[in-house]
């Protein structure tokens, strides 16, 4: 896992599975950066990531939830289809933006 | 001797890190019934779910063991997964898109609706006290029959 702050935007390289199991630290070191850096946007990049399930959800609401008070984003990009599917399902589309870019 | 049903048996702690290796362990045994990537996905979604409720709702963390039984018969999978933990007081409920006992752990809810999204069966069978047992069914090549030359 990477993180990656630029002035109020944090970067977080996702891992090949999001799962219960890797959710834990993701949530606990997103929390950090954004307090410690007063980040008012997080991009959850999927470009290397292939698995997730609801716990990968539940760390992009709890996210959403938390900068949205402060008038902040949360961001999706690099989804392959089936993240995209699961994304969709779960309503997360409607508060997340997903970011499109011609493949790397 | 052509079988048409096979079964195996996994018994694990009910330790988030071994969430990855049932959700691989279910696929490699499905594979036997030559599913497309998305229908092992759908699997693999499935079985996170229900061991990952396990987990957290069943044994609340403790260490204690999963069980998952998979049957074949035919072109349709079986699983069941099972532990023996706290049990569910209402299902009907639990199973309700976006609810959850545990927010602060920051749980979505979308355990049970995924589940019932990428599989072809659910029931779950549970009691307080009494444990969960959560069977799943999946048939595997629906709709994909006049795709492929059909052995004789």
């Amino acid at each position: 896992m990477e993180y990656q702050v630029e002035e109020n935007c944090l970067t977080i390289y996702l891992p090949k599975e999001l799962d219960h199991h890797t959710t834990e630290e993701i949530r606990r070191e997103t929390d950090r950066q954004i307090d410690r850096n007063h980040i008012k946007y997080v991009i959850f990049d999927f470009g290397e990531t292939n698995f997730m399930d609801s716990s990968g959800i539940g760390v992009i609401m709890g996210r959403y939830r938390k900068l949205h008070l402060t008038g902040g984003e949360v961001w999706a990009a690099h989804l392959n289809e089936r993240m995209k599917k699961i994304l969709k399902m779960s309503g997360v589309t409607k508060i997340v933006r997903i970011y499109e870019e011609e493949t790397k | 001797m052509n079988r048409n049903t096979n079964e195996m048996e996994i018994i694990f702690d009910s330790c988030s890190e071994n969430e990855g290796f049932a959700r691989v362990a279910v696929a490699a045994f499905l594979t036997q019934l030559n599913p497309t990537i998305e229908e092992v996905a759908d699997v693999k979604t499935a079985v996170s779910e229900a061991v990952t409720n396990a987990i957290i709702h069943g044994y609340e963390n403790e260490v204690h063991k999963i069980s998952i039984l998979c049957c074949t018969e035919g072109k349709t999978l079986e699983i069941a997964v099972k532990d023996n933990g706290r049990g569910i007081e209402d299902i009907e409920k639990a199973m309700q898109p976006m609810f959850t006992t545990k927010p602060e752990l920051e749980r979505s809810g979308m355990g049970f609706a995924f589940m019932e999204a990428f599989m072809d069966g659910l029931e779950v069978e549970s009691a307080p006290g009494q444990g969960t047992t959560v069977k799943m069914k999946k048939i595997i090549g629906k709709g994909r029959a006049g795709w492929t030359i059909q052995p004789n």
